[in-house]
């Protein structure tokens, strides 16, 4: 399936793109589109835990499941003001 | 009024926005681009700003509406502004009108700050050098963007 993923500020930086779509496996979970995008960033380093995501507008966290079609926002900590 | 535009903030308009004949005081607050940073001895000449407005303005409408709900009645117009800012510009403006001014003090302080840990901007400091750095807030609680604690009054 297909996912489309915004990324923001420095994690646009990383990845090199603000938006892409993204082919992943069936019920993967945003943990996993995380691990395909950043393998170099699992659990446990500073990137991964200081990033927070968004599926469809919405604030979820890595267990969640995607469907085909969903936004997917990779928002690093935020520096609004 | 709640809104994330690149276009200039005009205060004057959200202080209308708020003003009704119920107000006793009306709060403005703007938040402007300075020189300095908190992080960096460099002179910091330009700040941009992004926001991801499909995330952004849903949470200012819960700003908004933790506000009423702990300080209320009131009136709140907040506008964040993104693209590229000199030194001086507003970043951010809010407006809170209530009958009496210990409410609108007390509800614009908790909107700006609740803005500043929770809503889906981000702003890069661009230095007199030429470089950048991506500039975070002091995180909240679990983190930037968790659910925030009830407000007190």
């Amino acid at each position: 399936m297909r996912v489309r993923v915004l990324a923001f500020a420095r994690l646009r930086e990383l990845l090199g793109f603000g938006q892409e779509d993204v082919e992943i496996g069936a019920g993967a979970t945003v943990d996993g589109l995380w691990a395909q995008l950043m393998p170099d960033a699992q659990p446990g380093t500073a990137l991964r835990a200081s990033t927070r995501f968004a599926r469809n507008g919405t604030v979820v966290d890595g267990t969640t499941r995607l469907n085909d079609g969903d936004e997917v926002a990779l928002l690093p900590p935020v520096g609004g003001c | 009024m709640l809104d994330i535009t690149s276009e200039p903030i005009d205060l004057d308009a959200l202080v209308r926005a708020v003003r009704t004949d119920a107000c006793g005081a009306v709060v403005a607050f703007a938040g402007v681009v300075r020189e300095t940073s908190p992080e960096d001895p460099r002179r910091v000449v330009r700040i941009r700003y992004e926001a991801y407005s499909a995330l952004a303005l849903p949470q200012m409408r819960e700003i908004a509406a933790a506000t009423r709900a702990a300080f209320g009645p009131l009136e709140i117009a907040i506008v964040h502004r993104t693209g590229e800012l000199g030194l001086g510009e507003t970043s951010i403006a809010i407006a809170v009108g209530a009958p009496h001014r210990g409410r609108a003090f007390d509800g614009c302080e908790y909107a700006i700050d609740t803005i500043k840990a929770r809503l889906a901007v981000w702003k890069q400091e661009v230095f007199a050098d030429g470089e950048t750095a991506w500039r975070a807030n002091a995180p909240v609680g679990n983190g930037a963007l968790a659910d925030e604690a009830a407000p007190s009054r």
